[in-house]
This record gives structure tokens, sequence and C-alpha cells, in this order.
């Protein structure tokens, strides 16, 4: 699937839920879902500044495709980390850095988790977008 | 007795709803709401009085001006300052500490010479002097607490030397709520020679401030603390100690005489109230200032305590919670956790059901250190806060831990 696809898919899922604490739930379930990353990659290189908790992003080249680990000691940090992950892992530099992230203005995450240093939500997606610039340089 | 339901009509923005739940504001060490007085002075003043103040010759500017003085009698009033020379108007505590730190450690601290601190200072407290020692060659040392948020007044009594030129203590820590011997503390400082600065931003809306009774050299507030509005905050220093002090920041106001050859300072207070001041948030200090004046600040002390021990009776119900601080005098701030979950999590939650309270280092990292924990959930309560908010935020803990199926 496309970066584009996986946003909408998303935007689907929460698109069920109208109640704010319902929509956490799922964030929540998300979150425990990811698998956890191995504790070797949670070094102070991945750790992504700015962000209240700790978040790890951990990328890797396989071919053409960049992937991402990642995790964080609070669970609703590491569900907003699980859907990056989701939207980018398996995908080509040059679409991640080129990605349009609507999809978090229309989940009404960025209502809810203002973009402020306290989630991190901005600091997560500026560390993908440089990894794949990066990688794309390669 | 403090009538909380007529305190609540004065602040309008109790009332509001957040994500469409009624607010529940847990958040006073951060910042306090303001009354309607001190919004209504406020808005008269920019309505129809506003102009700078100090050597103005119309109308306005005299009616500003006087308005601004009697603001200064009014923290005068408020702290039992002897003068209100002694009353410097700053932008917060933060700025009040800075001043001291320059100023008086310009006049008075060399090399090798020492500076206390204590390890539950808020990083205002902190990082002035680190700064100072710095610039002096001077050491910093630090008074550690024990398990229950108490200051170690046994290692204190050993760092005192004549060596020692200030001492920097919280009136109130800002995460452990600790009220300290700060009298005891300034009178064993006095006697080896040494002035206190006691930041009084967590004490001053909570505990009635004398400083001629303390005997402090210094002590620092912000506005934004007692009700007031932000921007604004005070520094009261021994009016012979801030003779004996240089200017800090130049400029318009703290002047008396400028020529190229050589300019002349202007007297107390002015000398350090270089550029135009907030004269209007100042009005709006002193409104805040007469506001709580008139409930008493000993009244608002004692309905706070009360809250604070029914807040800590129905907290400690919640099995996996723990309480950081239990000092014997302690005011009305809970710092806590759920073991196993982040406080962030536990903070963006809360958030979601309406009620504000901080996460995270709250600006004392040393105290994270401490206990040996990333960050904490921390909530603050004023006058205006009830026991039926407690239940809501116990409640509110309750739902989260089922959340997080913890």
């Amino acid at each position: 699937m496309s970066i584009e696809e996986i946003e909408r898919e998303i935007v689907g899922e929460f698109s069920v839920y109208d109640d704010w604490m319902d929509k956490y739930a799922y964030l929540i379930e998300i979150g425990n879902g990811m698998p956890a990353m191995d504790e070797q990659y949670k070094t102070d290189d991945n750790l992504i500044k700015g962000c209240q908790s700790r978040v790890w992003f951990y990328p890797e080249m396989r071919g053409e495709l960049l992937y991402f680990m990642a995790d964080s000691d609070a669970i609703i940090t590491k569900g907003i980390a699980a859907l990056l992950v989701r939207v980018f892992s398996g995908q080509k530099p040059g679409e991640i850095a080129k990605a349009d992230l609507s999809f978090i203005d229309e989940i009404g995450l960025t209502q809810h988790l203002s973009p402020t240093r306290s989630n991190g939500l901005v600091s997560m997606i500026r560390q993908i977008k440089m990894y794949a610039i990066a990688f794309s340089a390669k | 007795m403090v009538d909380v339901e007529k305190i609540r009509a004065d602040f309008p923005i109790l009332e509001e709803s957040v994500y469409g739940k009624p607010l529940v504001y847990l958040d006073n060490g951060a910042t306090s709401q303001r009354p309607l007085p001190v919004i209504d002075r406020m808005t008269e003043y920019y309505l129809k009085y506003n102009s700078n103040v100090h050597r103005g010759v119309h109308y306005l500017s005299n009616k500003c001006t006087d308005a601004n003085e009697a603001a200064r009698r009014e923290v005068q009033r408020f702290v039992h300052a002897a003068s209100e020379k002694e009353i410097v108007f700053t932008r917060g505590t933060t700025e009040a500490i800075n001043l001291v730190a320059y100023t008086f450690g310009e006049a008075f601290v060399e090399e090798g010479d020492e500076v206390i601190v204590t390890e539950m200072e808020h990083h205002a407290n902190i990082v002035p002097w680190q700064m100072l020692c710095e610039r002096k060659k001077a050491l910093l040392k630090v008074v550690p607490f024990d398990e229950k948020g108490e200051l170690r007044l046994d290692v204190y009594e050993k760092l005192l030397n004549e060596r020692v030129k200030l001492v920097g203590v919280a009136y109130v820590s800002n995460v452990l709520g600790t009220v300290n011997p700060v009298r005891e503390m300034i009178a064993r400082a006095h006697a080896v020679g040494a002035k206190v600065l006691i930041d009084a931003a967590q004490a001053i809306a909570h505990l009635p401030v004398d400083v001629q009774d303390l005997d402090c050299d210094f002590l620092a507030f912000s506005g934004h603390k007692i009700y007031g509005p932000t921007g604004v905050g005070v520094l009261y220093g021994k009016e012979s100690l801030l003779q004996q002090m240089p200017p800090w920041q130049g400029g318009g106001e703290m002047i008396s005489e400028v020529r190229f050859e050589k300019t002349t300072y202007n007297e107390l207070p002015f000398k350090f109230e270089a550029g135009t001041p907030d004269f209007i948030g100042i009005v709006g200090l002193g409104e805040a200032l007469k506001y709580i004046g008139q409930i008493g600040v000993a009244e608002a002390g004692e309905y706070e305590q009360e809250l604070l021990h029914y807040a800590m009776e129905q907290m400690k119900q919640i099995p996996r919670l723990r309480i950081f601080g239990e000092a014997q005098h302690k005011a009305s701030v809970i710092s806590f956790q759920i073991d196993g979950i982040h406080h962030f999590d536990l903070g963006t939650l809360l958030d979601q059901m309406g009620i504000a309270v901080r996460t995270g280092q709250l600006c004392a990292e040393p105290v994270m250190q401490h206990y040996g924990v990333t960050g904490m959930v921390r909530a603050s309560l004023a006058v205006y806060n009830t026991k039926a908010e407690i239940d809501k935020l116990c409640e509110g803990l309750r739902k989260v831990e089922k959340m997080l199926n913890v």
C-alpha cells in the first residue's frame, strides 16, 4: 500500500469513534500492539529529542525500502509512534520525505495532541523525514 | 471561614469547559487564575488611563504613576517590608533571583566564596547561582532532603561557614510542597554572616509572609501565582543591602543624570527598574494582593490545608499511587506517580476528562534525580478548589488505571 492508502485506512479506523476517550483507548491498543523494540536499539542516538516521554526510532534500509522500529516509555506516545511506523515503514525514502501528513489532522490528533514539545509528534515526524532524506541521498 | 462558592464566582474561567467537560483546574503551582476585580482593574486602566509612568507632566501619566506606586505600597504592606524602597518590581521570581545573583554577586561574592542552595530548588533558584559561581569562581553547595522531603538541617549546619555569602532557599517546594523552616535557616545563616534569599513563588498565595519577622535579606515572588497577572514579580531586599548593590540593567528610569563622562543612578527602588515597567500589570498585582488580603492569606491557607489532607487521604486509597513529599509542614502541592503508568499518559488522559495537572520534571530535575524518576504528575491546589474537584481527580485516576489495565 502507498503512504496515502495507509493514511486513508487509519483515518477510517479512527472515524468509528466519536468520543475522544475511545480514540485514546484505540491509540493505546495500537501502542500495545506494536512489537517491542530490541533493547540494543534504545540508544541515545535513536532517542527523539523534545518529548516529555522517551521515544526511540531506529531506521533500517532493506533493498530500496526504509523500515522503522520504534518504542516509547509512555503508551500514548508509543501509539502515535506505532501509527507513524505503520504509515512509513516499508516505503521508499523519497516517498517518505515528500509525504503530506494530513491524516494526523483528519484523525483529530493535532487538536487533541497539540504539536507542542510535550508529545513530540512534531519531533518524531521531523526525525523520520530526516532519516528519509539521508537515506535517499545515499 | 472561606466561602469557596463566593470565591469561585469571582473566577469566570472556572466555569469553562474543555473538550465538553467542566474544567477542573489543578495546576495552580504553575499559574493561578485571576479574579474579576484584577481583570476589571487592568481593563479599566487600559481603557481609561494608559500612559507611561514617572516624569510625565500630564494627567494620565500621573494617574498611572500614582497607581503604580500605590501597588508598591500594597506589596510593601502585604509582605510587611519596612519601606517601599525595598520593593523592586521585576518580570517575575526568576528575574528577581537573577537580579540578586548578578548585583549582590558583583558586590559581595569573590573567588573561593560559597553559595548554598537546596536539592529541592526550582531551576530558577539554582541556575542563576551556578552562573554567578562560574563568573566569580565561587563554590555552590547543596543541602539535601530526606525521604519525607524535609531538608537535612544537620547537613545545612555543617555547610555553613564564614565563606558562605548567600543562601538561596524555597519557602515552599514546588514539587514536594514542603514548607521549609526558613526563619530558623535565616538565623543560622546570619550567624556566619551569610545573606539569605527566599524564593517565595510557591508560598506567597498560601501562607502569610512577613519579611521583617523572617529577617530574610531578599525575597522573590511572581504576580501570576497569587491571582495576579503574568509578567510582573517582586524582589524584596533590605534597603541597606540594595543600597550597596550596583544597578543591573541600564536604561531609562534607573538613572539620576546621564553624562557621557559619567552617569549617576536613581535612588531605590528605581535604580533596579530600568525601562518602562509593566505598570498595568503592576496595578493588577496590587489589586490581586488586595483581593487575597480580603479573603485572608492565613484563612486561604487553612482551607487549602483541609483540601490537602482530604486529597492525600483520598489519593492514598489508590493502591499503586505514590506521593512524593510527606513533610510535616506541607503546602497544597501533591506530586505523585501511579506505578506502571507514565506521567505523560496520566496527564494526557486526565486532560481529556477536563482535569488540568502538570507533568514532567516540574523545573526541578534534581528532585527527579533524587527519586530516580523521569517525571511526576503534580496537582496543586488554590483557594478556589473544592473537595468535589479532588473527587473528580481520583475518579479520573481510577479511570486511567482501568484504561491502561494496570
